[in-house]
């Protein structure tokens, strides 16, 4: 019991970075290899901005722990998506805009996220950052499994952007025209629909959630370093292609699997097993539904 | 046109070489500049300049009626066990040091002197305490107590000061460092407290976060003290998750958890834990005090275990270099001759205590550990003092 409120909170993390994996490649066909480390520019921005609202830079006054949360959250989701948009304008879209083939956009953005997480390495040095307790961690005990305030959060966060996503994604104008260009991006423009808005808009969400994870991941794992985002973002990757990629409901559901999976091998066999394990199970559950849980089979994918 | 390259290069290496072999004592540093644990380096970095400094502003060592300023070539080995032993290498047979310092964990340690003896190069391992880095390797030195004796030190401490009698240990099984100290550990309190005593005995793999399901099992486990002999990077994860799946009990640590920034990561969540380590800043007297005065003014900051390690190893090696009749100039025979100058070494008065190396055997000093207690200030505080 106790341990499957773990896997909902590791889940959440899965969930919420492959997301992200999942709006770019729903849209463009392109595999962000770079998100798992926008989400770790996202850890790193929250901690300036924690850090700032709490006065220790000397510009503004501390403020109460709460405020500093709910500013941080706008404002950290904002500047990540910032991040995310930069790399599209700079790398992603003058390649697109050559029409080369897409293999090349994957190695670019593969080169981004080492770009990204090495220029942190020469920028701020490797030295770990603490990141400050924004709310005091309160402990409950309910009928023996012990639930606190911070992970109940990070799991009702990850609930609420996937309804969020899912509304915009099905309900919204914008969410339509980012299902067209999936469908057909060259009769979309023919169509009045202005393309590069709508990428960007996609960014914007992928990236901006991906911010999110890392402040909430920063709040739970307080100890963040330039190297955190490649492999969760690696494991979210295939859990985004478990789920189905390209559909939103598949890589929520693909994250939760993975934390899943992950937590209960470590809680019933030896760590070590876990990768083992976890990763036969994702294999065989490819092997039998190769477009994933959700996903629908398209005629090319990478 | 490429030729006279490789000419001119050639002999601007064949000019260099003996004029600096003469004048120079070279000691490699085999270290974790970046990575996983950099300020391990850094301190190591310290320690070393503020040695070098110190011996070169005095006109250098004398060697046979003959003085000379040393050396230090610092190589970066990324904190993985690869880098490490390509860095003892290019150490080794490009540098043409006289001996090397470092690796510092074991996990480098291990591969990098496997390295050092094959290329019959002195080398000093000064925080390394895993048993294989000096087995049957000669040419090996130690500048720390090893895993065998921390892990029964550890285990003795949580039966006499905890009164446990039953314990939990958490390590990540993929780094030689804590795999080793968890299995001694485990043997040793089994053996006071009897088979079946160590009630949790959870395992992680190496850049990990999310501890929740062993923690679990732990608290359920019923423990009545938590040894986690990992590195200052996953003991604050560990100790507040720990607390927040409502593990209220002592947790006990190694020497590994005195470097680094560990409070500064940690915060309050890590007052009141003990561990075992090879020396405690506060209330050091003498020649300790010393060294800490001094390095507290060069880098403001207090050194740590391993700039303390760093600085007696370093030292050790060089004491030995003094020793020597002379310097031939030829490499092969002068570390030999420097290695077993390191060997009959009787007593190293160190800053981390008495030293010697015993006379068979492997190369692993004797000398005392020490127990710190985390105090509510935040300092690493002296509480007890535990001999072989």
């Amino acid at each position: 019991m106790q341990n499957l409120l773990n896997a909902l909170q590791w889940g959440s993390f899965y969930s919420l970075i492959a997301l992200g994996y999942c709006l770019v490649y729903g849209v463009l066909l392109l595999i962000n290899f770079a998100h798992g480390d926008i989400f770790m520019v996202g850890a790193y921005i929250a901690f300036y901005v924690c850090m700032l609202f709490l006065g220790k830079f000397g510009f503004i006054p501390g403020m109460p722990g709460w405020l500093v949360l709910a500013l941080a959250v706008p404002l950290t989701m904002l500047l990540t998506a910032v991040v995310g948009v930069t790399l599209e304008r700079v790398a992603y879209r003058p390649l697109r805009r050559k029409g080369v083939n897409r293999l090349y956009v994957v190695i670019t953005a593969l080169m981004c996220g080492l770009i990204l997480e090495n220029g942190n390495l020469a920028l701020l040095g490797a030295s770990r950052k603490s990141f400050p307790t924004l709310l005091p961690t309160k402990v409950f005990d309910v009928f023996g499994v012990t639930v606190t305030n911070i992970k109940l959060m990070v799991i009702g966060v990850a609930i609420f952007s996937f309804l969020l996503l899912h509304f915009i994604v099905t309900r919204t104008k914008i969410g339509m025209a980012m299902r067209a260009i999936s469908y057909d991006r060259f009769a979309v423009p023919l169509m009045g629909i202005p393309a590069d808005t709508v990428i960007v808009f996609t960014f914007v969400l992928g990236s901006g959630f991906a911010g999110l994870a890392g402040l909430f991941f920063a709040m739970t794992y307080p100890v963040i370093d330039p190297y955190m985002g490649a492999l969760i973002g690696w494991k979210a990757f295939i859990a985004a292609v478990v789920g189905g990629i390209g559909s939103i409901a598949g890589a929520f559901a693909g994250g939760f699997l993975l934390g899943f999976v992950e937590i209960m091998v470590v809680a019933f066999f030896p760590s070590t097993f876990r990768d083992l394990i976890a990763f036969s199970i994702l294999l065989l559950i490819l092997s039998i539904r190769p477009t994933g849980l959700f996903g629908v089979a398209r005629r090319t994918k990478i | 046109m490429k030729r006279s390259w490789l000419i001119a290069l050639l002999l601007v290496l064949g000019m260099a070489a003996p004029a600096r072999a003469a004048d120079t004592i070279k000691l490699g540093f085999n270290i974790p500049l970046t990575g996983d644990i950099p300020d391990v380096g850094e301190s190591s970095k310290n320690a070393a300049e503020m040695l070098k400094k110190k011996i070169n502003d005095a006109g250098g060592i004398e060697v046979g009626g003959k003085k000379y300023l040393v050396e230090f070539i610092y190589e970066d080995n990324e904190s993985k066990a690869e880098s490490a032993l390509s860095a003892a290498r290019k150490l080794i047979t490009q540098d043409g040091v006289l001996g090397m310092v470092g690796p510092q964990s074991s996990k480098q340690a291990v591969p990098a002197g496997e390295a050092a003896n094959d290329l019959k190069t002195p080398m000093m391992a000064p925080w390394s305490t895993n048993p294989n880095t000096t087995k049957n390797r000669p040419y090996v030195f130690r500048g720390c107590f090893l895993d065998t004796f921390q892990g029964p030190t550890a285990a003795k401490f949580a039966n006499e000061e905890f009164k446990a009698k039953k314990a939990a240990v958490l390590y990540d099984i993929a780094s030689d460092y804590p795999k080793g100290l968890a299995e001694d550990f485990k043997a040793a309190f089994e053996k006071i407290n009897g088979p079946g005593s160590v009630v949790a005995f959870e395992t992680f793999t190496t850049k990990d976060v999310d501890f929740s399901a062993q923690l679990t099992n732990i608290a359920k486990s019923g423990a009545d003290v938590l040894f986690v002999p990992q590195y200052y990077n996953e003991v604050p994860l560990i100790v507040k998750q720990a607390k927040s799946l409502g593990f209220n009990k002592p947790v006990l640590g190694s020497d590994s958890w005195g470097s680094g920034d560990l409070m500064g990561l940690c915060g309050d969540d890590c007052k009141g834990y003990f561990f075992v380590t090879h020396y405690a800043a506060a209330g050091a007297k003498g020649k300790t005090k010393e060294f800490i005065d001094e390095y507290t003014k060069l880098y403001k900051k207090t050194p740590d275990d391993v700039a303390a390690l760093t600085w007696d190893g370093a030292n050790l090696m060089l004491d030995a270099v003094k020793t020597l009749p002379a310097l031939t100039g030829d490499m092969p025979k002068d570390r030999e001759a420097l290695m077993k100058a390191m060997a009959g070494i009787k007593k190293f008065e160190g800053i981390t205590g008495d030293m010697s190396y015993p006379p068979t055997g492997d190369h692993d000093p004797i000398k005392c550990a020490v127990v710190v207690k985390i105090d509510d200030a935040g300092k690493f505080a002296f509480y007890k003092s535990v001999c072989p």
